[in-house]
């Protein structure tokens, strides 16, 4: 540590706790209080990284979240890094380590430096036009572009943090901790308002907290001490809550706002264990004070980014706040009042300040006479023409302005220095009040835009609404407030305030230089290196509104999203345009205000909570049977069963053999299933469902096919009526979901006069299907009274029957084409049914089976898989199944659709079987179908939907959508793969049991 | 993020309804005797304004039940909400 860089300060920095970090691999020392960028300075480091496009040395700026310089990377360990955060932002903590980012291999030395020599061949949109043609040799440029560039290392392991999300709603929510949010939040508080403060920093009292100053004074005292004293009384305060470290992120319609509270970054390294890191409040305020304050602007001169040069209010910070001088000879740089509260700052501490160079002409406000007074030479109406020194400033060159401010005159005066503070003047941060919908307006006086109109309940308070003389800030705040809660707090109405007033304001955005624009370097965006100049080439190549011209030249286009500069751009463009600033407009800002983490946006949905996994009543028997499982939506499905060390192709075909040589045993609990009841019910199926039910008699079941309002496939399903005004729905798997929703809709918007009743029962009932030739010997060992003879209980019917005194509904239904049943039983007794089942199979060699056998069991039948067959294009007639449109009834949903021109078209898309030539070839599911090779380019006519390897017929076969398929059924077509071309016939979609003999095996 | 005031709960997050689109189409009563643009009419086409807009929510995960309501796409202000099946209380 540089022993000549502190002074002594106890009020902020804790001297007696000495920090040990590591800076780009070197071990440096802090103290508690400091942030990285405040000990970095301390150890007379100011160049922290290297600019995008030149990699010109650049260094810390400011002391806030609107750092466009100082970006490192923070952590070394590989879950732990994060890439682009704010050495001016963070924390010093015990075991810190921070690498500099925009710089390879090292900032000290740095290759891509070479861009700055040539920079006169790097203009504005350099890499746009560069580097776009040829296509192909994109990979290259992109290697060296990207390692040069260094915009960070992403973690490579998972984080190991923890994050939290919280919800909050409050009265009155006051975002910014400055004198005016605490004048706010105390008066909302104190009306038993339910009051929230926040403030990203680890202390409220923003800059007022260290202002002391003769010429700002509160009753009295200097303004901070009387803020102290403030501050101290918000503990006795009810109804306020307190929240410091604490960004407000965005702010959305109807004051819902995520703000992100940091409660470990601060803390040691080994401290950190085990705790949240970071904490998302999800706010719901009724009423929202914004106290954002305002940010000191930078000028725009000739090589205005040379390490050392620091915003002037940065440097009184880093003085005042944190004990450190930013240099041993600092000179000024302002076209406004506030440099002179640092020149006076550094003047009381025993640093010396060379001079102020002030643009505009002599001004006689409090401050510059107390200024003048001790002694601090000033430079009127002059202005900062060039800097010197490579890797630090070492020099500035100053000259007279002319009387029109657009060009110099007078001789060069160069001063020495080894900082230059420069100061613009200042930018309300208005930036979450556009967020929330706000418009802001133009107040021409000192080029700012301010809050103008909002439609949500908010106000803004303080500098970001435009005031920034203390008394004005404080008289303002109080009556807004009193005004905005409707209330009447006089706490403050009887202060005696001194306050500097500001007298003369002048600004230029763009400040001349003796050498021509073309030769010097104006920097705007100092992450994107864009210049003055860019911005004026993008307005001569044609480019007029501000979002193009700033995407053109990447102006506050960085991850500080240009919170510096914004105004500079707009002021330039502009002058060079000739249009007024406020008819401009401005960009929008959007959130997040500052890079919010991964890890704070999913918070604990990470993991297994990262979505809902649903499992049926036996998902432990197949994971105890080595079930491999399948996503289907949110459920878990079993996949298949292997043995041994068979592979998927293996099991699946032993599985499918097993089914329909003997008997197989499925899961189907995740199907969907909706309990219909009341007096319509049937009237609801006949106008939901394409064929007709009334007349289904009581225990029997149908299979139904949903359609949309246009006619397309939804989703099908078997329904049993189990008495008169009773029905069981079944849905697809996929869509139990939407099809409930789908129904209520009708129900409720449509046919509201219908007496029908939906509940959901998917999960009240477990599954459990058995098919195959003796699936009747096994059910009749399970349910014994039961009679299954064909008579009794033929295919498509249903009995209630009881498992050991359990109520169970058994349907004779297939989905495989083989003779077989479905137990539905309360989830809580499926499993043992299950294993019931299995148990009296064992003696036929019951085989469970999974989803992918499923699949390959019903693809031999032709039965189609709604949204595997289907795509939302497929009209039932597309599918061959003209054979359930009911022909009788006069609407159903989606019935006027199946005569539209379109529908009605004859070379539809239709559903066809394929059989390849070598039975052997098994199709890709979703390639591609032809009809002649010798053609370039080749109309595709139609794909594969379904394919497999059917081990009971012992060839491959496949569905697929072919346009005018029903017309070419025994034509051979063509599938091209990437290494063969291969030949197949459009069959039937039936491929097994044409007549149906298996259903009564 | 809106604050949605369903008539049948009161006031929920946005996060638990869906937007169903425009109110007030009502599905004709007689489909087949409508031509291919009647129904196309009903079918497809919808209004998109900017400002006061008629729409229909579902409080999904909540009652479950579809109301009306009454946006202005413009702000995103809710001017009202209303059961199904009644008038809109504004015009
Ligand atoms: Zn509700």
């Amino acid at each position: 540590m540089s022993k000549n860089l502190r002074i002594t300060n106890n009020q902020f920095i804790d001297k007696t706790t000495r920090i040990s970090f590591k800076f780009d691999g070197k071990t440096l020392y802090g103290f508690k209080g400091d942030t990285l960028a405040s000990a970095l300075l301390a150890n007379n480091i100011h160049l922290v990284g290297r600019s995008f496009k030149y990699h010109r040395p650049r260094g810390i700026m400011t002391c806030g979240s609107e750092e466009p310089n100082a970006i490192v990377q923070v952590g070394n360990d590989a879950s732990m890094t994060e890439p682009n955060t704010r050495a001016t932002e963070i924390e010093l903590y015990e075991g810190l380590e921070a690498s500099s980012q925009n710089c390879w291999p090292s900032v000290n030395f740095d290759i891509g430096a070479v861009n700055n020599f040539f920079s006169p061949l790097i203009p504005a949109a350099f890499y746009y036009k560069t580097f776009m043609w040829p296509a192909r040799f994109w990979q290259l440029y992109e290697y060296f572009i990207r390692k040069s560039a260094g915009l960070g290392k992403s973690p490579t392991e998972p984080d190991k943090d923890i994050y939290d999300h919280r919800y909050l709603h409050c009265d009155v929510l006051v975002v910014g901790g400055g004198i005016s949010g605490i004048i706010a939040a105390k008066t909302a508080a104190k009306n038993n308002l339910n009051t929230v403060l926040i403030d990203d920093k680890n202390n409220l009292g923003g800059t007022t907290l260290f202002q002391k100053n003769e010429c700002f004074k509160i009753n009295n005292s200097y303004s901070n001490e009387w803020l102290k004293k403030e501050i101290e009384t918000l503990n006795s305060v009810e109804n306020l809550t307190i929240k410091t470290r604490t960004t407000l992120a965005a702010y959305h319609s109807y004051n819902y706002l995520l703000a992100r509270e940091n409660l470990t970054d601060h803390l040691d390294l080994n401290e950190k264990k085990n705790k949240v890191r970071q904490r998302l409040w999800k706010i719901r305020a009724k009423k929202v004070i914004i106290a954002t304050g305002a940010m000191e602007r930078p000028l725009i001169f000739n090589n205005n980014d040379r390490p050392g040069i620091i915003l002037s209010s940065s440097i009184k910070k880093y003085m005042d706040y944190y004990g450190v001088k930013c240099g041993q000879k600092i000179s000024l740089f302002t076209n406004n009042d506030s440099a002179y509260e640092t020149a006076i700052t550094l003047s009381d501490s025993g640093v010396s300040v060379n001079s102020v160079v002030d643009i505009r002409d002599k001004t006689n406000s409090l401050i510059v006479k107390q200024a003048e007074k001790l002694g601090i030479k000033i430079h009127w109406k002059s202005t900062v023409v060039n800097t010197n020194g490579y890797k630090k400033i070492n020099s500035i060159e100053i000259m007279k302005l002319s009387d029109d401010g657009a060009g110099v005159v007078g001789k060069k005066i160069k001063e020495e220095c080894d900082c230059l503070g420069i100061s613009g003047g200042w930018t309300p941060r208005v930036h979450l009040f556009t967020q929330s919908g706000g418009k802001l307006k133009f107040r021409d006086e000192d080029s700012v835009f301010l809050p103008y109109k909002s439609e949500l309940d908010q106000i803004s308070i303080g500098s970001c609404n435009g005031d920034f003389e203390l008394d004005e800030v404080i008289k303002n705040s109080v009556n807004s407030t009193n005004k905005f809660l409707k209330v009447n707090n006089n706490d403050y109405q009887n202060l005696e305030i001194i306050s500097s007033k500001e007298i003369d304001k002048k600004n230029i955005w763009l400040l001349p230089s003796d050498k021509p624009l073309g030769k010097t370097k104006p920097f705007l965006d100092f992450q994107n290196d864009s210049t003055a100049k860019d911005v004026k080439l993008a307005l001569t190549e044609g480019f007029k509104s501000i979002e193009h011209v700033k995407r053109y030249t990447t102006t506050g286009m960085g991850t500080d999203q240009g919170k510096l500069s914004n105004m500079h751009a707009l002021g330039i463009i502009a002058e060079t345009a000739g249009v007024k600033m406020g008819e401009l407009g401005t960009t929008t800002f959007r959130p997040p205000y500052t890079p919010l983490t991964f890890g704070a946006i999913v918070g604990r949905n990470v993991g297994e909570f990262f979505d809902i996994t649903r499992k049926t009543p036996m998902h432990d028997w197949h994971v105890e049977n080595k079930a491999e499982f399948e996503n289907v939506g949110q459920w878990k499905r079993a996949w298949y069963y292997p043995i041994g060390s068979e592979n998927m192709h293996e099991a699946v075909q032993r599985e499918s053999k097993a089914a329909r040589d003997s008997a197989g045993i499925l899961d189907a609990s995740t199907l969907g299933k909706i309990d219909i009841q009341g007096s319509d019910a049937s009237e609801f199926l006949n106008r939901v469902y394409t064929n007709a039910w009334s007349k289904l008699e009581i225990g029997k079941c149908r299979y139904g096919l949903m359609l949309n309002e246009d006619g397309m496939v939804y989703d099908d399903g078997v329904t049993t009526r189990l008495s008169e005004n009773h029905y069981l729905m079944t849905t697809t798997t996929g869509g139990a979901a939407n099809v409930l929703s789908k129904l209520e809709d009708y129900l409720q918007t449509e046919w509201p006069e219908l007496d029908v009743y939906l509940t959901s029962v998917t999960d009240h009932y477990g599954t459990v299907s058995i098919c195959g030739p003796n699936s009747k010997k096994i059910l009749s060992k399970v349910i014994p009274g039961l009679d299954l003879s064909d008579k009794e209980f033929p295919h498509m019917s249903f009995k209630n029957a009881l498992i050991d005194y359990i109520n169970c509904r058994v349907m004779r239904i297939s989905f495989t084409g083989e003779h077989s049943y479905e137990i539905n039983i309360q989830s809580s007794y499926a499993k043992s049914v299950w294993e019931k089942c299995f148990m009296a199979g064992k003696e036929f060699n019951i085989t469970p089976y999974g989803t992918e056998t499923m699949h390959l069991l019903r693809a031999e039948k032709g039965f189609i898989i709604a949204g595997q067959d289907t795509d939302g294009t497929m009209t039932p007639v597309d599918l061959q199944m003209d054979w359930i449109i009911s022909k009788k009834k006069y609407d159903f949903i989606g019935k006027r659709s199946l005569y539209r021109s379109d529908t009605i078209r004859e070379d539809r898309k239709q559903l066809v079987g394929l059989l390849t030539e070598d039975p052997k070839e098994i199709l890709e599911e979703g390639a591609q179908i032809v009809a002649e090779t010798n053609k370039q380019p080749i109309e595709m006519i139609g794909h594969v939907t379904s394919s497999y390897y059917s081990p009971n017929l012992n060839k491959s076969i496949a569905l697929a959508v072919v346009k005018n398929g029903k017309k070419l059924k025994g034509q051979k077509m063509f599938v091209p793969m990437k290494d063969k071309t291969i030949n197949v016939t459009i069959t039937d979609t039936v491929f097994l049991d044409k007549e149906n003999k298996r259903l009564n095996a | 993020m809106f604050l949605i005031n369903c008539p049948y709960c009161g006031e929920r997050d946005q996060s638990e309804f869906s937007a169903g689109g425009e109110a007030h189409i009502v599905r004709p009563k007689q489909p087949t005797e409508l031509s291919d643009d009647q129904w196309a009419e009903y079918l497809f086409m919808r209004k998109n304004i900017k400002g006061v807009q008629f729409e229909r929510w579902n409080h999904a995960h909540g009652c479950r039940k579809w109301f009306n309501m009454v946006r202005d796409t413009s702000n995103d202000k809710i001017h009202a909400v209303y059961k199904m099946g009644e008038n809109p209380p504004i015009k």
